[in-house]
């Protein structure tokens, strides 16, 4: 230690009646934890370079390691916890601003743990799943207020694009380039086989991927990376984005030693260049610029794909909402503040934006008061961890939720909250590809598709109970929600009952 | 081939329809206000007469469009390759995020133009402006070439805050480094002969395009300016 320098955070505590010296550790941890002293004949690690991410835990092949929450204590108090004075510390250091990755993790109300779900005795029979159907379908889209006729009287079935889901959730928009090729070919392999979606982000379409542009969304951001047309009329859908949950207001920027061969090609940018998007789209200042990207977009693919346009989840997001649904976009996505990232300024994750339930609520009120809810469809994220928040925003008025985190989690994140550092030792938010190569795609593919079906199992299981047997159903119906302990105004908003009543 | 579309009573849509379904070269005439023309579009030959509203060749990739009058916002929005010539003025952010291609403006164009701007492999984008560029000209250029002549219209060649965040291309301004004020982060200096040797070309064409005297345009002090590095904000974060 130095005069300036800060106690670790955690410790590798190394059980040396189990360890077998093979050094499988030292090569697993590219953060250069572990090391082997010849002279002294003994294993050492650097518990100040550990960020807990669990992969020299997991593949020790004695399980002589584990790693603990150093009990080295600061002076802490209810108002300068321990963070707090080390973020002050690490300023003070370096003069820099605050990075962070992943979502935010303060102590903020998670609303979805507020809420209780319905189920239904005596006069509305609960529906057994494994003997009776679900509908777990899901349309994203324009949908007419009332059926058309034609001239003929006969009906017309003519309907705006839309997307099919299988299952009323989508992979959240992740850019190759924060997260790895083999991350995002095991991505595009299970919305494949699920028969659902996965998002590039805005880091452009890899060349291999375009073989699963039905069950891809393109993102067009600010800074408008490997967008051409070739892209555009590659995926089913097009997403605009706005805003991000982790990082309202601030724009992207994946630095040059990022940019390697592969990823140039993808986002069509020189090798080495910083990849920045600005935090506005520079020609969109109103709702009337958004409906011209949006038109521009539909015009560019001929009308044949909905376009989404992604908000983050901030004040008066109602309000925006219903200005997007009437600048010609098919879908909003709303992704809340606890939304993960690969990257983002601590302040502006942890201080910006407002809770997904309770941005989510509001913006479906707004619309049906205005009598537009039919106009978009709705598709909500920022952490949904389980498929009981799945239940929980979909009653809340949502068609669809956006999962990104719990994705990764299944692809063998541990969520120790480093990717801005870009050597992730689980293969994904990482280009290093000797780290790469640790995620199998077809391995990857097969937990994601494990952990949605069982999800989806359980959101029949649970939609069953309440009596329903579709996903159309329950979508908006606040009536199979209770809050707990909340406050009158958060009920107000979230407009659901106290438990009890 | 050529044929003719009067864009008179179309819509944006239907006007895009029939460019989609003509094929060689094209005059859409009494175009007003259509927005999106050309689109996404390659191979052909598209000449306006009248306005076209924003968004003119968005997406573009590989057709060129000429328009004989003014044109709106947004023109060439990310656009991939291809030309557009303009026979008059641009609105704001012209040439947004483009990648390939060549815009020439004969006259002047609002704020924002060129933001964005970048290259890639053997794409270099051009954008040439004959007459001045509003404030915000090349911000977070990315690559590529813009040119500012100030032959025409009144007041500084650009307004205020050029190349801000830029970390990439060049932007050459006809007039002495000294005569605007550029951000920290930018070199801006007089043009050698070598400079001028790169852009030489394009003005020429330029030049043809609108009838004007190459040597003469030439023969006036040109400002370079480049960005100073690749990774501008490496120094800034630090780990938490
Ligand atoms: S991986 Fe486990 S057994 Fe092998 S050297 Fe490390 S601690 Fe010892
Ligand atoms: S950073 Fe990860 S791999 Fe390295 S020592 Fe810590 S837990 Fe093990
Ligand atoms: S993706 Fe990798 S670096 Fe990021 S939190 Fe998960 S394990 Fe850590």
């Amino acid at each position: 230690m130095g005069q300036w320098d800060i106690y670790p955070e955690f410790e590798v505590v190394r059980n040396e009646a189990r360890c077998t010296r093979c050094m499988g550790c030292i090569a697993q941890c590219a953060n250069g934890v572990h090391s082997y002293d010849e002279k002294r004949q003994a294993l050492l690690c650097d518990d100040a370079k550990c960020v807990d991410c669990h992969r020299c835990v997991a593949m020790c092949p004695t399980r002589a390691l584990k790693i603990v929450k150093s009990d080295c204590a600061l002076r802490e108090n209810g108002n300068w916890d321990g963070d707090t004075i080390k973020e002050v510390f690490k300023q003070a250091q370096s003069g820099g601003v605050l990075l962070s990755s992943m979502g935010n993790p303060k102590r903020y109300p998670v609303y979805w743990d507020k809420l209780l779900l319905n189920a239904s005795q005596v006069t509305n029979p609960s529906i057994d799943p494994l003997r009776e159907p679900m509908e777990t379908r899901v349309f994203l889209g324009k949908k007419p207020e009332r059926p058309q006729r034609g001239a003929d009287g006969k009906f017309t079935c003519e309907l705006p694009p839309q997307l099919e889901l299988s299952m009323p959730m989508l992979f959240s928009a992740m850019s190759y380039g924060s997260i790895s090729y083999n991350a995002h070919e095991a991505l595009a392999r299970a919305a494949e086989e699920l028969g659902i979606y996965y998002n590039t982000g805005e880091g452009g379409l890899h060349e291999d991927f375009y073989a699963y542009g039905e069950n891809t969304i393109v993102q067009v951001a600010s800074g408008r990376f490997g967008v051409h047309e070739g892209y555009l009329n590659a995926g089913a859908a097009i997403e605009i984005k706005m805003g991000q949950g982790a990082k309202p207001g601030i724009g992207g920027h994946l630095p040059g030693t990022k940019v390697g061969a592969d990823i140039s090609r993808t986002r069509m940018i020189p090798e080495g260049s910083d990849a920045i998007s600005p935090a506005p789209h520079h020609d969109i200042y109103s709702i009337e610029d958004l409906r011209q990207l949006v038109y521009s977009l539909k015009q560019a693919t001929h009308h044949k794909k909905p376009v989404i346009v992604k908000v983050a989840a901030v004040h008066n997001i109602a309000a925006i909402a219903s200005g997007i649904a009437r600048s010609g976009a098919d879908i909003i996505a709303i992704d809340g503040f606890r939304g993960g990232t690969g990257a983002a300024p601590t302040r502006i994750r942890d201080s910006v934006g407002i809770p997904i339930e309770l941005a989510l609520a509001a913006v479906d009120q707004r619309l049906r008061d205005e009598g537009i809810r039919n106009e978009v469809g709705l598709i909500a994220g920022g952490s949904i961890r389980s498929s009981a928040d799945v239940a929980k925003a979909i009653a809340l008025g949502a068609d669809a939720v956006y999962l990104g985190t719990a994705a990764l989690l299944a692809l063998g994140c541990h969520l120790c909250r480093t990717c801005q550092t870009g050597t992730c030792n689980w293969g994904i938010a990482t280009q290093r590809s000797e780290l790469v190569a640790r995620l199998d795609p077809k391995e990857g593919a097969r937990r994601l598709c494990n952990l949605l079906t069982a999800w989806n199992h359980e959101l029949m299981e649970m939609l069953g109970g309440m009596g329903i047997n579709s996903i159309e159903a329950l979508r908006g119906n606040r009536l199979m929600l209770r809050g707990i302990g909340l406050t009158a105004g958060e009920l107000e908003i979230l407009g659901v009952a106290h438990a009890g009543a | 081939m050529s044929c003719e579309i009067n864009a008179r009573g179309l819509s944006a849509v239907e006007l895009g329809q029939r460019l989609e379904a003509a094929e060689g070269s094209v005059t859409v005439t009494e175009c007003l206000g259509q927005r999106f023309v050309g689109a996404g579009m390659d191979g052909r030959r598209i000449r306006i007469e009248g306005i076209p509203g924003n968004a003119l060749g968005a997406y573009l990739n590989g057709a060129a469009l000429e328009v004989c009058g003014n044109a709106q916002d947004a023109v060439g929005d990310t656009m991939n390759d291809g030309e557009i010539v303009i026979h008059g003025n641009v609105g704001d952010t012209a040439g947004y995020a483009m990648r390939g291609g060549k815009i020439y403006v004969e006259g002047s164009a609002g704020y924002r133009a060129g933001v964005h701007m970048k290259e890639y492999a053997g794409k270099l984008p051009v954008m040439v402006i004959g007459g001045r560029a509003g404030s915000f000209l090349g911000e977070y250029q990315a690559g590529g070439i813009l040119v500012v002549l100030g032959l025409s219209g009144r007041g500084p060649i650009a307004g205020n805050f050029p190349c801000t965040g830029m970390h990439g291309g060049r932007v050459f301004l006809r007039c002495r480094p000294e005569e605007l004020l550029f951000p920290q982060q930018v070199t801006a200096r007089l043009a050698g002969l070598e400079d001028l040797e790169a852009v030489r070309p394009y003005i020429k064409e330029f030049c043809g395009h609108f009838g004007k005297d190459l040597e003469e345009v030439l023969d006036a002090p040109f400002t370079l300016v480049t960005p100073d590095s690749r990774n501008p904000y490496r120094q800034m974060y630090v780990a938490n």
